[in-house]
């Protein structure tokens, strides 16, 4: 702002600068904003909202999209698309599932192998055969589930009661006296920071950048475009499956149709985090926040108690649709 | 849409008939693909040449068709419409509930109903200029959301309305109605896009749009057209299912048939790029994915397995006809 006032003296042009940089502001924070004023909203409302049960529930209701979300960031900020998250999740449910009788890690990083090797598949199909992220992950998109379904005769697969620590994971929480840290949490914590991390201070996050903000300048600079392509798939795959272990660790059965659907919530999170699709602009804390505004909206229904679940899908498309058009109004006003 | 049409006998460039056999021309490999399939069921699938079963797969095959005319064309746009299957619900929902009033109000108001969700798809994109993909998400969300709050919270309405469930269950000269209005919608499309002044602005529209509106096309007027006849055909499709099963379910009717319309628009040789289209082409593909259904069922398979066949095919057809990058 500093720099601003030395360099700029008309007052006019101050206060359109000031807009500008509101407007931008805005633009790039407008969902913290809407998560600030939802939670205060909130919290006054509800007297049991402001309770470390209901954010922890709330945390906990979210973790496993929330990974799948941030894989879904890498992948939209190269201007792609991942259709088949919701697929993985499952094949990575029941991989898990079924492997949990011969141990923890077996479970875990048989479950997790198997997606990345598939987002691996997406990013070499996008990469070399050079067909659109949006057809290659539909493709994905349906083979995953009927891999899925076809592996387990279309019928759940419960994890063996014996396998406990398999169990412990998707339910166990680390004591921390007043505020309970549960596994799934932890891990969502610990994937945001390094997400971040990577793309704010690493090669890589720095070419996950210059891909999606105009992939021919990249190419033309030298930037090996299909390794990065096939890093962001692959990083999808590999949350999209850590999230399906997860997700049968909590629910003690990987199943078949587990993450129907949930490509369309990770895309909805991060876009209304404020990643653009276009790709080249946004990041991980983008999409945290797009990802609990809303598991908050989600969960004032729940706290309201009287709407019904059908007025619960109005409301969300509109209000994906009202994020959208301020982000869109905002932005072109530069 | 009159105007267009009537431009379309001036203004229909003879030049444009040699040059298109080559754009047509990636048709033919998903038609090839179509032929085998047919003759090595016919073969070794038992009972499957056989005109019963070919109504059946005429009939399963009509409302993914329905809805994926009016796919090909927003794909033709640059586009994607993720929310025909609530438009589908929508239809169904306010059919149904508006039954009472004679089956023709009933068709009537369903049909608008769908095509103003349509348009309002279309000016989002076009007007607000926000991405297809969300616009139409949103809807998709929302859209299912209303047709349940539409039928007293997401109730199965069952009805006993002959003349409605004519379009479901009637036949006519031996045809089912609903490959009647398959046909003639597949026709009426052919015409639209080969034939008239609009079929030109949509490809134009999606081929370059700042180019299209240089040239003084109104790319708004055009896009939000494509997208209220794809809500339109969404509508048409909900009444032809719903008509079928005698009853309306919110919650069911034409989930995920915006995936099958995709596949169906892919593997027919429509470009997901924009500017390319073919109807026909679209009309294979989603035969293609029919009789794979239908011979897996036949033949005892797992449905599961066939998905992974499906898969394989909309990747095999995107990437034989994708354009050739120099």
């Amino acid at each position: 702002m500093s720099q601003a006032e030395t360099t700029v003296d008309a007052g006019s042009v101050r206060g359109n600068v000031m807009r500008a940089k509101l407007a931008s502001f805005i633009q790039r924070q407008g969902a913290l904003v809407a998560l600030l004023l939802v939670s205060i909203f909130a919290t006054i409302r509800y007297e049991n909202f402001l309770t470390v049960e209901n954010l922890t529930n709330v945390l906990r209701q979210n973790s496993m999209l929330g990974l799948v979300a941030l894989g879904m960031t890498f992948v939209i900020l190269t201007a792609g698309i991942d259709l088949s998250v919701g697929s993985l999740v499952a094949v990575a449910g029941v991989t898990a599932a079924s492997l949990a009788g011969y141990g923890l890690m077996v479970a875990v990083l048989g479950g997790i192998a198997i997606t990345t090797l598939l987002g691996l598949i997406n990013g070499l199909v996008i990469a070399k055969a050079r067909i659109q992220p949006f057809i290659v992950t539909l493709a994905m998109m349906i083979a995953a589930r009927g891999l899925a379904l076809a592996y387990t005769d279309e019928k759940s697969v419960s994890v063996p009661a014996s396998a406990t620590s398999f169990r412990e994971l998707g339910r166990g929480q680390i004591d921390l006296g007043a505020f309970p840290l549960y596994y799934p949490i932890l891990i969502l914590i610990i994937a945001y920071i390094l997400g971040w991390v990577v793309l704010k201070y690493t090669r890589f996050g720095r070419h996950v950048y210059s891909l999606g903000d105009n992939e021919e300048a990249a190419r033309l600079m030298g930037l090996n475009v299909g390794r990065v392509t096939l890093g962001v798939y692959t990083l999808s795959g590999a949350l999209a499956g850590l999230a399906g272990v997860l997700l049968a660790s909590r629910q003690g059965t990987g199943q078949p149709v587990a993450g129907a659907g949930w490509e369309l919530d990770a895309i909805a999170a991060v876009v209304v985090g404020g990643t653009l699709l276009t790709g080249g602009q946004g990041g991980a804390g983008s999409t945290l926040v797009g990802i609990l505004l809303l598991g908050l909206i989600f969960n004032i229904f729940n706290l309201e108690g009287s709407i019904s679940p059908w007025w619960q899908l109005v409301i969300r498309g509109v209000i994906l649709l009202a994020v959208v058009i301020v982000q869109n109004r905002l932005s072109k006003r530069k | 849409m009159a105007d267009a049409a009537g431009l379309s006998r001036t203004g229909e460039v003879k030049g444009l008939g040699r040059s298109s056999i080559a754009d047509y021309a990636p048709t033919y490999g998903a038609l090839a693909a179509l032929v085998l399939l047919l003759i090595f069921n016919s073969i070794f699938t038992t009972n499957f040449f056989d005109v019963n079963n070919f109504r059946t797969i005429l009939i399963q095959v009509a409302p993914t068709m329905l809805v994926a005319v009016g796919m090909t064309m927003v794909i033709a746009t640059g586009g994607i419409d993720l929310s025909v299957g609530s438009v589908m619900a929508i239809a169904s929902a306010v059919a149904a509930t508006s039954l009472g009033y004679g089956a023709g109000i009933a068709v009537l108001l369903a049909l608008v109903v769908a095509t103003v969700v349509g348009a309002f798809n279309g000016t989002l994109i076009s007007v607000f200029r926000i991405q297809p993909i969300i616009v139409t998400l949103a809807v998709l969300i929302s859209g299912r959301g209303i047709a349940q709050v539409l039928s007293n919270g997401g109730q199965l309405i069952s009805f006993d309305n002959p003349s409605f469930e004519y379009l479901g269950k009637g036949i006519l000269a031996g045809i089912p109605v609903q490959v009647i209005v398959m046909v003639l919608v597949v026709a009426l499309a052919v015409f639209l896009m080969r034939a008239t002044a609009f079929g030109r602005y949509v490809l134009a529209v999606g081929g370059n749009e700042a180019a299209a509106r240089l040239a003084g096309i109104k790319t708004h007027r055009t896009k939000i057209t494509v997208y209220a006849l794809s809500g339109l055909l969404a509508g048409l499709a909900g009444l032809v299912e719903t008509a079928r099963l005698g009853a309306s379910d919110a919650q069911k009717v034409g989930l995920n048939i915006e995936l099958d319309a995709i596949a169906a628009t892919v593997v027919g040789g429509t470009a997901l790029t924009g500017g390319r289209a073919t109807v026909l082409g679209t009309l294979v593909g989603a035969l293609i994915m029919q009789v794979i259904t239908t011979s897996f069922n036949m033949r005892g398979y797992s449905v599961s397995w066939g998905f992974v066949i499906k898969a394989a095919i909309i990747l095999i057809a995107v990437y034989i006809q994708r354009p050739k990058v120099a």
